[in-house]
């Protein structure tokens, strides 16, 4: 079969694409961010993945405000006012979890 | 152990400390966890030392392991963290075999899992947290504490967006222990409280035998689920360090 230059080209481009994705050759598609979170697809990995995320700052939040109401004898107002600090940074993380990643 | 024929579940002794190698371990208190983790670190050298011994153009099946180790974590490195990745290969390398094998040899039997324990995964995210924010400090100065001011912000946030900021940055250590120490000692509660269904189903008569058999076929499915589990867990703490080097290395 004579080829012609020019017409055929782009169909024979697109016939091997078409042809190498049906061989599961070609990388699959990106996945627009979050895959990068390593638990994987499962639903629970995620699930776990989020809830760790929104405790460990609420954790780090709450230890601060603590500390810090005990160092300038405060007692319950800084600790109240970092548990919601630290709910703002949970929400933080898990939105860093799932965003697109820019300029890697 | 499950006390055999009562009906409590004890399935937190499993992650008991005690001293290992005699009166010598007891005086310095060098645990069982101990001895896993220099038996993890020696496997690792091992896998390298044995498999790279024979140098060969067309590798046998140690040499493939640790090529392919190699490759795999180096292009992780590069592709997460940059060019400057190379610099780091060493560390997140050791890093996720001596989790690695931590996670998988606890899957034996007699074996003691060292990952279990919040100590040893805080102890290593804590190594990774300084060591990402030393590498910050040194590549950019004091210029490293805009990492914590967003950009396009308006001022009047500014204080408070910090704040979260920082309270995020700090959260990494919480996070990436939590979730590795989380992991496995779920998995291993489950694999202990399965096997204690079967000595007590099993020593329940006839009846109890049905139940016993189910909950054997539970536990195999656990002990597949774990070794998945074992090297997912040691991948993300890879992972996650090579992201957190790769925002420590550009900022943003």
């Amino acid at each position: 079969m004579s080829e012609e230059p020019g017409g055929t080209g782009d169909s024979f481009t697109e016939r091997l694409k078409a042809a190498r994705s049906r061989q599961g050759l070609d990388a699959p598609p990106k996945r627009p961010g979050g895959d990068l979170s390593g638990d994987g697809p499962n639903p629970w990995g995620i699930g776990l993945r989020v809830g760790v995320e929104l405790v460990s700052a609420m954790v780090v939040a709450v230890a601060i405000g603590y500390g810090l109401d005990w160092l300038f004898g405060t007692k319950p107002i800084l600790t109240a006012v970092f548990v919601l600090v630290g709910g703002a940074a949970g929400v933080l993380n898990v939105w860093r979890l799932f965003a697109p990643r820019h300029g890697t | 152990m499950a006390a055999e024929g009562s009906s409590s579940i004890d399935a937190l002794s499993q992650f008991k400390l005690s001293t290992a190698l005699g009166p010598i371990g007891a005086s310095v208190n060098f645990t069982q966890a101990n001895v896993m983790m220099v038996v993890a670190s020696v496997l690792t050298l091992a896998l390298l030392w044995v498999g790279m011994r024979p140098r060969a153009m067309v590798p046998g099946r140690f040499q493939a392991a640790a090529e392919m180790a190699y490759e795999f974590l180096m292009s992780m490195c590069v592709e997460m963290i940059g060019p400057e990745g190379r610099k780091f290969f060493p560390f997140v390398f050791t890093l996720f075999f001596f989790i690695l094998f931590g996670n998988l040899m606890g899957v034996f039997p007699y074996f003691f899992t060292f990952t279990s324990h919040i100590a040893v995964t805080l102890a290593l995210s804590l190594l990774v947290f300084v060591l990402v924010t030393v590498v910050a400090l040194r590549l950019h100065g004091l210029h490293f504490f805009s990492y914590f001011m967003p950009q396009g912000i308006p001022v009047a946030l500014a204080p408070l967006m910090v704040l979260i900021e920082m309270i995020s940055y700090l959260s990494r250590i919480i996070s990436l222990s939590v979730r590795l120490f989380a992991n496995m000692m779920a998995g291993h509660v489950m694999l202990e409280v399965f096997g204690a269904f079967i000595v007590m189903l099993g020593a329940a008569g006839v009846i109890g035998w049905v139940p016993a058999g189910l909950s054997l076929a539970v536990n195999t499915a656990l002990i597949g689920f774990e070794l998945l589990v074992a090297v997912l867990q040691a991948y993300v703490f890879a992972v996650l360090t090579c992201i957190y080097l790769h925002d420590a290395v550009h900022l943003h």
